[in-house]
């Protein structure tokens, strides 16, 4: 986020760095050369459909608190495929001098990888300061499929300040950049008529997959508060609001089995 | 029914676009037709399309109120295939849409020449405003030629009340007379009262119900196309 | 720069085609989120800091030099509804024609050539900006201005707002949308030396959904 200004180095929050690095095993399946969780961001190894390596994100503590700095680093390989997933919905909280915390996740695919990367909610929680920073870069052959959700404070919790930027590269061109600021501090309006109007969940699915070069997804009215949108490259991503997690997921999942092949 | 003045060409040529295409010949000849609401502008395009589509290669660009339509209207009388009939929104103002910001017009109009140039370049554009008032007329960066249109049901004052439009169009088509009797409008009040306002411009009486028709006007079309093409 | 110049550009009646696109505004009015102008102050506000934010960006980077083919690609990937992208392009290509003709400039000829079917509007403002002896800033004050003028205009329109509010409503903003350009230019200066992920990408997932509502409606009376 170079446009931000720079965030001093936390005084006391936690870094930690979960990395993990899939490849073709050469038999039709993908193997895990790397898989190393560290801090409050530990990895367990799940059983992944067919030639897909499974890994599960499990927050063995509630992050990031404010002044942490979590980052997932994945890299798929030539061929490999992977599925992330979290097991359990991620709590932005506040740290105690009221420092943002960060949280950066990078995912790089190569040619031929495929990646479905499908974390539970984030939760900003009243009080907290979290700067998700999403960088996804895809060979051209690469095919993703990748989930946002984002929730407005616990249940009938006022939400902390929440900036969360996502921006997808393919063969090195720009395909997706949205950054998303909403909560008390974020710009003017991030509530109003052409903010969220009140809604309290707001979430993303975007499907990567080179066969839509020839045959583009056509955009798609998903009711008020949601579209289908294909994009300026092989894309489509689904963009919805939602009184909350609950409805935005109904909605993501629909998506889901429409566009995901 | 009549045109009761003898077709002058026209000698007015500021386009906004170069009459030239990048090949020498001529680019199609864009007539704008205006008018108040319910004038009949939409019945004599679409009257005009049966009555020249045989031997010219035309297409319409409409500026509705609301959006398409008219452009659904032509389609739905089917005068012309959908591919030749293009809408233009226009905010809720169509007469800045058609005189004091013609730039989605002028990409409507270019567009069409573009989708034709191959195989059957366009000769004849005709740009229809959407229902406006009487001050509503269309910039000459637009159009080479306009029509207006009013009704004799629609009061026979207007022509004497004059206006941009009464006053200055190419040719105004005082329109509906078969209703005339019906409305107590007074025909040849509205002839002399035309002719005051317009001087030698023409004015054509008709009835798209009576035996001739667009047919005036048609010819009247024609005529333009002829200089418009040798000049 | 020249003050008048950039009068001439940001003057709601320079013939650039934006007369016919409420800037979502249509889609908010008809779904009730914009219906006095208090709520209209809230949505052009909302729209200043993350679409007006974005396109003041793009437009200052175009006007500070960076080439227009990447830049467009990136307001590409910053605009996910095709509906948009598309009435961006519209609109740029509208006002080169406009742009064309009254700051002559081989800069907007070459545009002009390399995108046949129109670049985004941010983009083409920002070269004709440059053609106009106007700065980067300038170029972001005139993008984050349409990006609530639209909208404010519309609103006149299609609800009968008093238009004197819809003017408090803009000079209330004036403070913020100097602010909005001042960050804009910020960014495009931070362009040049780090690349356009430097430009600001905010977004309003609402926007993008309804102008796709919009664009499914069979009638309306704005283009977006």
């Amino acid at each position: 986020m170079t446009t931000a200004p720079p965030v001093p180095p936390p005084a006391a929050g936690v870094r930690a760095t979960a990395r993990i690095h899939a490849v073709a095993d050469g038999r039709g399946g993908t193997a895990l050369p790397l898989l190393a969780g560290e801090g409050p961001l530990a990895l367990r190894r799940t059983r992944g459909r067919e030639a897909e390596a499974g890994v599960v994100l499990v927050g063995a503590m509630s992050a990031p608190l404010g002044g942490d700095h979590l980052t997932v680093r994945a890299t798929a390989g030539p061929g490999a495929r992977l599925a992330l997933a979290s097991a359990a919905a991620t709590l932005a909280l506040p740290g105690r001098a009221g420092e943002p915390a960060r949280y950066d996740v990078e995912l790089d695919l190569e040619d031929g990888a495929a990646v479905r990367w499908l974390p539970e909610p984030l939760v900003s929680v009243r009080g907290s300061d979290l700067r998700v920073r999403t960088r996804v870069r895809l060979a051209p052959t690469a095919r993703l499929l990748l989930r946002e959700e984002q929730v407005l404070g616990r249940h009938g919790e006022q939400p902390g300040l929440l900036r969360s930027r996502l921006t997808v590269t393919r063969g090195g061109r720009p395909l997706l950049d949205q950054e998303l600021a909403c909560g008390p501090g974020a710009p003017g309006g991030w509530d109003g008529p052409a903010g969220l109007a009140g809604h309290r969940a707001v979430g993303q699915l975007l499907v990567v997959d080179p066969a839509f070069a020839q045959d583009p997804p056509p955009a798609a009215v998903l009711g008020e508060c949601a579209a289908a949108t294909p994009l300026a490259g092989p894309a489509v991503l689904v963009t919805a609001l939602a009184g909350d997690a609950l409805r935005l997921r109904e909605v993501l999942d629909a998506a889901c089995r429409a566009y995901h092949r | 029914m009549h045109l009761d003045h003898a077709v002058a060409p026209t000698h007015r040529h500021t386009h906004s676009a170069e009459p030239l295409r990048a090949d020498g010949t001529r680019r199609a000849l864009r007539i704008g037709l205006g008018g108040p609401v319910g004038s009949g502008k939409t019945a004599t395009v679409a009257a005009l399309c049966r009555a020249l589509r045989t031997d010219l290669s035309m297409a319409v660009v409409t500026n509705d109120i609301y959006t398409r339509e008219d452009a659904e209207f032509l389609l739905r009388e089917a005068v012309l295939p959908p591919e030749r009939i293009a809408a233009v929104e226009t905010g809720a103002c169509p007469h800045t849409a058609i005189r004091d910001d013609i730039s989605a017009n002028l990409e409507a109009v270019e567009e069409l020449e573009d989708a034709f140039r191959e195989h059957a370049p366009l000769d004849l554009i005709l740009v229809e405003s959407g229902g406006d008032n009487l001050t509503a007329t269309f910039s000459r960066g637009l159009v080479d030629a306009q029509i207006f249109v009013i009704d004799v049901a629609g009061g026979d004052d207007i022509p004497r009340k004059g206006g941009p439009g009464v006053t200055t169009a190419d040719l105004l088509i005082v329109n509906k007379t078969d209703l005339a009797p019906h409305v107590g409008s007074d025909l040849g009040r509205m002839a002399r009262d035309a002719a005051e306002q317009r001087g030698d411009l023409p004015v054509a009486f008709q009835s798209l119900r009576g035996p001739e028709g667009v047919a005036p006007v048609a010819a009247w079309v024609r005529e333009r196309i002829a200089a418009w093409t040798v000049r | 720069m020249s003050l008048a110049a950039l009068l001439v550009l940001a003057d709601g009646r320079f013939p650039a085609g934006g007369h016919a696109h409420s800037g979502g505004a249509e889609a908010a009015c008809k779904a009730g989120r914009i219906h006095d102008a208090a709520t209209l102050e809230g949505f052009c506000r909302g729209r200043l800091h993350t679409a007006g934010l974005t396109a003041a960006a793009l437009a200052a980077a175009a006007a500070a030099g960076l080439d227009p083919a990447v830049l467009d690609a990136e307001a590409d990937a910053r605009t996910p509804s095709p509906a948009l992208r598309t009435a961006a392009r519209r609109l740029g290509r509208q006002l080169l024609r406009a742009a064309r003709a009254t700051w002559p400039d081989p800069a907007l000829e070459q545009l002009a050539a390399a995108f046949p079917r129109g670049a985004h509007q941010p983009v083409v403002l920002g070269v004709t900006a440059r053609a106009a002896g106007l700065g980067p800033r300038d170029a972001a004050h005139v993008a984050a201005y349409e990006s609530v003028g639209g909208p404010a205009t519309a609103t006149v329109r299609l609800l009968g707002l008093d238009p004197f509010e819809a003017s408090g409503v803009l000079a209330r903003l004036a403070p913020e949308l100097d602010a909005v350009a001042a960050r804009a230019a910020e960014a495009a200066h931070q362009a040049l030396l780090d690349g356009p992920e430097a430009l600001p990408a905010a977004s309003s997932p609402l926007l993008e959904i309804a102008a796709e509502v919009h664009a499914d409606w069979p009638v309306r009376l704005f283009a977006s």
